[in-house]
């Protein structure tokens, strides 16, 4: 009896593995097979208004880019004071708690939010609105990588540092960062890849735009919206652009995640 | 003979906890001696060791009672350093009082700059003068011929002795008077455990020390001085020979001949 439901188990494990593989097989076949079609220079050295994806993907690569460059400083900082100031705190338990329900909202909530507090005060979509999604969305994932990687770092680190007289801030900046750069910097990257690929927050904060822009104050072009709108236009090219959009946007972020993985492997050893 | 540091009626208690964990502890540190202490598990010699630095003072909330005395550097008295509150004289005293610990803790450094990371941190800014210092140190613990060619590599990538040697000749590359050893060798090797004993010897011509281990021994071989533990007390303390030959309390006769702990 004991066996067989073992057996029962093992093939209702493997088919429902199966099934799931089944289906991710055949979304990254279908675009594959869909996306390179549409590859060509023309996509990337013209503007979407022209056919092509040029200043979507730039703006995207922008939007995520400047996202992160105000979201490591906040994120590091605040997992910083969490590992290494904040104790046992109650403080430190609600920022933690916080941050993490912060991490599992869904990504159309923030969008909203921002329509809500920054496009319709001033009237518009702008770059900037997609960057404070993005930011949003980017913090808690930075807060919760850095308190853990900084948890791995052994207590008696800390201590030989005090020991030979380096100040609690030399010792956090210079030796217990130092020790966990590795793994930071990883997770960094996966919170690049991550917000990278987003279509919610920013369908209706940044917008998207057709022409080449990089004034984040108006409407930014943006390679995810662009997609979701290429999708359902009448016009069969508009679509194919669509499936050239999201295969490469699907290889950006593998790509990302890949170099994320192999550090994060590379530092283990 | 002069002593270095001398704990008198140390009373300490963990945040937290409702006993202390040490009671009314004395123990000189004499200049240029080995002090050894020994003692079972959870006597309280690590404990006391670390309140010699006040490495204790990273967590907060512990309470000390009594004095532990340290002779200033012109060596005419001595200061409490119980009484030391501001990070700059807390800093000052770990420098004054090194410490190694039961691991290895090299920083993520390259060899050269775990030496010279604490020198800078001094205000020692001139190349040459750091430079000297790092094979200065490193000579002084056995490891310069190991590690002359490796200076630029990861410290992380040495061995667990060489790494121990590393944290030594980091304590000592900032001249510090004393040096406090929380079970040095316990993580390593016979053979580098015959190497860091060596250099314990060695270095007894320069600096004062205190060494805590759980391999009496360790404490017979290398040190001058034997304070014997138990329960948060210091039931013994008298020369090494003394305390191994002719104890005078049943109860360190009991551990040194085996018979608990």
């Amino acid at each position: 009896m004991r066996l067989l439901m073992n057996k029962v188990f093992l093939v209702l494990a493997t088919t429902a593995a199966m099934i799931g593989l089944f289906f991710l097989a055949w979304i990254l076949f279908t675009l594959c097979i869909k996306g390179v079609a549409g590859i060509n220079l023309h996509v990337f050295t013209n503007d979407l208004v022209n056919g092509g994806l040029r200043n979507v993907i730039v703006g995207q690569l922008m939007l995520s880019g400047i996202a992160t460059l105000f979201g490591i400083p906040l994120g590091m900082l605040a997992g910083v004071y969490l590992q290494e100031y904040g104790g046992n705190s109650k403080l430190t338990e609600f920022i933690r708690d916080l941050s993490d329900v912060m991490m599992s909202a869904p990504s159309i909530v923030v969008g909203t939010f921002v329509y809500a507090v920054v496009v319709i005060p001033t009237g518009h979509t702008s770059g900037w609105a997609g960057v404070l999604a993005l930011f949003i969305l980017m913090v808690p994932i930075i807060v919760r990588t850095t308190d853990d990687m900084l948890k791995l770092v052994p207590i008696e680190l800390r201590e030989a540092g005090m020991a030979i007289g380096a100040s609690k801030y030399h010792v956090t900046m210079n030796i217990v960062i130092r020790y966990a750069r590795a793994g930071i910097l990883t997770g960094i990257l996966l919170a690049f890849a991550r917000v990278v690929g987003e279509t919610a927050p920013l369908l209706y904060s940044s917008g998207s735009s057709q022409f080449w822009s990089t004034d984040l104050t108006s409407t930014f072009p943006s390679l995810t919206v662009s997609i979701y709108n290429l999708a359902t236009m009448p016009d069969e090219e508009m679509v194919q652009l669509g499936w050239t959009g999201a295969f490469l946007l699907t290889a950006m972020v593998l790509f990302i995640n890949i170099i994320g993985r192999y550090a994060s492997n590379k530092t283990r050893r | 003979m002069i002593n270095m540091m001398e704990v008198q009626g140390l009373t300490f208690t963990y945040s937290g906890a409702p006993e202390p964990s040490l009671n009314n502890i004395m123990l000189p540190i004499e200049k240029n001696k080995v002090t050894a202490l020994i003692g079972p598990s959870g006597c309280g010699k690590s404990t006391l060791l670390r309140a010699m630095n006040r490495i204790h003072d990273l967590y907060p909330g512990h309470h000390y009672e009594g004095a532990i005395n340290l002779l200033n550097s012109d060596e005419q008295a001595y200061t409490d350093i119980l009484g030391l509150k501001k990070e700059a004289e807390m800093i000052r005293l770990r420098q004054r009082v090194g410490m190694i610990f039961q691991k290895p803790t090299p920083f993520p450094m390259t060899v050269a700059e775990n030496i010279a990371y604490g020198l800078r941190l001094t205000g020692v800014k001139k190349r040459i003068e750091v430079q000297e210092v790092i094979e200065k140190s490193l000579k002084d613990a056995a490891l310069w011929n190991e590690v002359k060619n490796r200076l630029n590599d990861d410290a992380r990538g040495l061995s667990g002795g060489q790494q121990q040697r590393l944290c030594i000749a980091r304590a000592i590359a900032l001249k510090p008077e004393v040096i406090l050893f929380d079970e040095p060798t316990s993580a390593l090797d016979p053979i580098s455990t015959l190497a860091i004993e060596e250099m314990i010897s060695v270095l007894r011509e320069k600096y004062s020390i205190c060494i805590v281990t759980h391999n009496m021994q360790q404490a017979a071989r290398i040190s001058d001085y034997t304070g014997f533990m138990y329960l948060g007390e210091m039931i013994e303390f008298d020369q090494t020979d003394t305390i191994f030959m002719k104890p005078s309390v049943k109860q360190t006769e009991d551990y040194i001949s085996g018979r608990f702990g």
